[in-house]
């Protein structure tokens, strides 16, 4: 505001419009005072040289004279609220809308939803004392043939659920995050693990091949390893 | 050449390397003026940089060094150690000159006042102009260290948090996830809230001191330096698969047997001390270390707040006590628990995994 009322009273003061380029606040807010009539040296004696030249003009910048602006105020105030309810609500529709966009990373680009029950083929495709990988990827079981029978490994480390893995010639199962280690039956032994590897359902189906359910679990510590589902007695 | 290496490989075990941090600790706090001394420092810092020239003659070493992800552990060493020393040699200072009966070194620097434009802005200037030239040339040289998408059957070996939060997986090889995931980070964050409120005392406040102020800034540094600081480096740089220690001349190989047997300290007490069979009621199993941690937490500083603590808890009343002793205890209880786990293969004091609940 400082700026445009030295424009206006052109005729009076021709010193006033150099002023203006040079749009420095505090240089041009003390440097019109001493040009103007000898009066109080503060800022609001400007205003009193403005205000007589303003009172006719139609769109002058009256907001530091508040009253004599009396005809043209609501309709500019109309405009100003039409432009910047507008610029309002463009900006918070792009606010909105840059916000949802976040909401997409709620859904994972990578989706893991293996089926919960899955057929793996005949016992006799088991070696007796093998660990068998080959589920681990897309099914994440460890199928393990032991004398007493059959067993569904879930690859899940009970520590914080990193998947180990199975190191044949030391014949343990290692986490790779924290270190924890266990057995072929799934009891951890070594590191922060707390309880063993859960199993999971398992059983024959109809046409003779192994039914895995993993919707269906049994953990040690429970006691729920001697149950029926737990194992399958070849 | 080979054979400096071999000897620091079989030095270093996590046992060793911690004992050798806390160590080097105690002795700059118990001389902050000789081990700031320009000499000293210097050669320890020269030390530092010469084992990295060192070591970076070696291809592993060099390898696990130069990793796009630990570079900035590297940078942190040697800005914390700077600015650790930093600190302490304006502190030794400011002892000295209080002791002589001088102002201290900001008082008298105060005293001169300058303007902040331009003799501040300018340095802050250059320094983020610096800063972000740093930055730009580090993006451009230094490939992002980005994987494959996420696939939970397949966990990287070693599987390694973010640089920031190594510490804490280093401590959960020694702890329950629920205590170093979730109840130590917490009490942590806590706990440095509570500080301005545990110690408000403002004497010291407005310079660099160490004399004035040696427990509390040891106990800041200690758990700064050797429980967040000292774990990172060791998580980097000497986890390797399996989250097997590796010495850093080591080669990372996933085939590493390391024999850890655990035991619970149930286990300890019953079959080995008293030599009958562990108790079927979880709550008689766990006895040991209930009483245990009692004694820790209750016993040992009620006693010592009628002795050793007395000034302390009259000067700052109930509350305050009770709240430092028990973040002090747990902070002490953090490095003891990692000792008895190298010393006795202790795995937990008390482990009821029946309600998944384990100290
Ligand atoms: S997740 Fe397996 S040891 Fe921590």
């Amino acid at each position: 505001m400082t700026e445009e009322t030295p424009k206006t009273p052109e005729p009076k003061k021709p010193e006033a419009a150099p002023q203006p380029p040079k749009a420095q606040e505090p240089a041009a807010g003390a440097g019109p005072k001493p040009a103007v009539p000898a009066s109080p040296a503060a800022a609001k004696p400007v205003t009193p040289v403005v205000r007589p030249a303003v009172p006719v003009a139609k769109k002058p910048a009256s907001a530091p004279a508040g009253k004599p602006a009396g005809p043209a105020s609501p309709e500019r105030r109309k405009f100003m609220m039409s432009w910047l309810s507008f610029a309002w609500i463009a900006f918070s529709a792009a606010t909105v809308a840059a916000l949802s966009t976040t909401l997409r990373f709620l859904f994972p680009n990578v989706l893991f939803e293996p089926k919960m029950a899955f057929k793996i083929g005949k016992p006799d495709e088991y070696d007796l004392g093998k660990v068998d990988t080959r589920w681990e990827d897309r099914y994440g079981v460890w199928i393990i043939r032991s004398p007493e029978g059959i067993y569904a490994l879930s690859t899940v480390c009970t520590h914080l659920g990193c998947k180990p893995s199975w190191l044949e010639n030391e014949q343990k199962f290692k986490c790779p995050c924290h270190g924890s280690g266990f057995y072929k039956s799934g009891i951890n032994f070594e590191g922060p693990a707390p309880r063993p590897l859960e199993r999971f359902a398992i059983s024959l189906a109809d046409d003779g091949q192994i039914l895995v359910d993993k919707s269906l679990k049994f953990q040690y510590e429970k006691g729920e390893w001697t149950k029926p589902l737990a194992l399958l007695p070849v | 050449m080979d054979a400096i290496k071999e000897a620091i490989n079989s030095f270093c075990s996590p046992v060793a390397i911690f004992t050798t941090a806390i160590f080097m600790f105690a002795l700059f706090m118990a001389f902050p003026k000789q081990m700031t001394n320009k000499w000293v420092a210097g050669a320890i810092g020269l030390g530092v940089v010469g084992f990295f020239i060192f070591g970076m003659q070696d291809a592993h070493f060099k390898d696990i060094v130069g990793k796009a992800d630990n570079l900035p552990i590297v940078g942190m060493i040697f800005i914390f150690g700077y600015f650790t020393w930093f600190a302490m040699k304006k502190a030794v200072e400011n002892d000295e000159r209080i002791a002589a009966g001088q102002p201290t070194w900001e008082k008298t620097e105060s005293e001169e006042k300058v303007l902040v434009f331009p003799y501040l802005i300018y340095i802050e200037f250059v320094i983020a102009l610096l800063y972000a030239a740093a930055l730009v040339y580090w993006a451009i040289l230094v490939q992002a260290p980005l994987e494959d998408p996420a696939n939970p059957t397949l966990s990287p070996n070693p599987s390694k948090a973010p640089w920031y939060f190594l510490g804490l997986q280093e401590m959960l090889v020694y702890f329950d996830p629920w205590l170093a995931g979730v109840l130590f980070p917490t009490v942590i964050i806590v706990g440095l809230c509570a500080i301005p409120y545990i110690d408000n005392d403002p004497k010291t406040s407005g310079y660099y001191c160490f004399k004035q102020r040696r427990w509390a800034i040891t106990a800041f540094m200690f758990g700064f330096w050797i429980l967040w600081l000292v774990l990172i480096m060791v998580g980097t740089f000497l986890r390797g698969p399996n989250w097997n220690f590796f010495g850093p001349f080591e080669v990372w190989t996933a085939h590493k047997v390391v024999p850890l047997i655990n035991v619970n300290l149930s286990e300890f007490f019953y079959i080995k001390w008293l030599g009958i069979a562990l108790p079927q009621n979880w709550f008689i199993r766990e006895l040991p270390g209930f009483a245990a941690l009692f004694i820790y937490f209750i016993l040992i500083p009620k006693a010592l707040e009628r002795t050793v603590f007395k000034k302390l808890y009259e000067r700052i009343g109930a509350a305050r006590y009770h709240i430092l002793i028990a973040l002090t205890f747990m902070m002490i209880a953090l490095p003891l628990k990692m000792y008895f786990r190298w010393a006795f293969n202790l795995k937990y004091i008390i482990a009821i995994p029946e309600f998944f609940f384990n100290i």
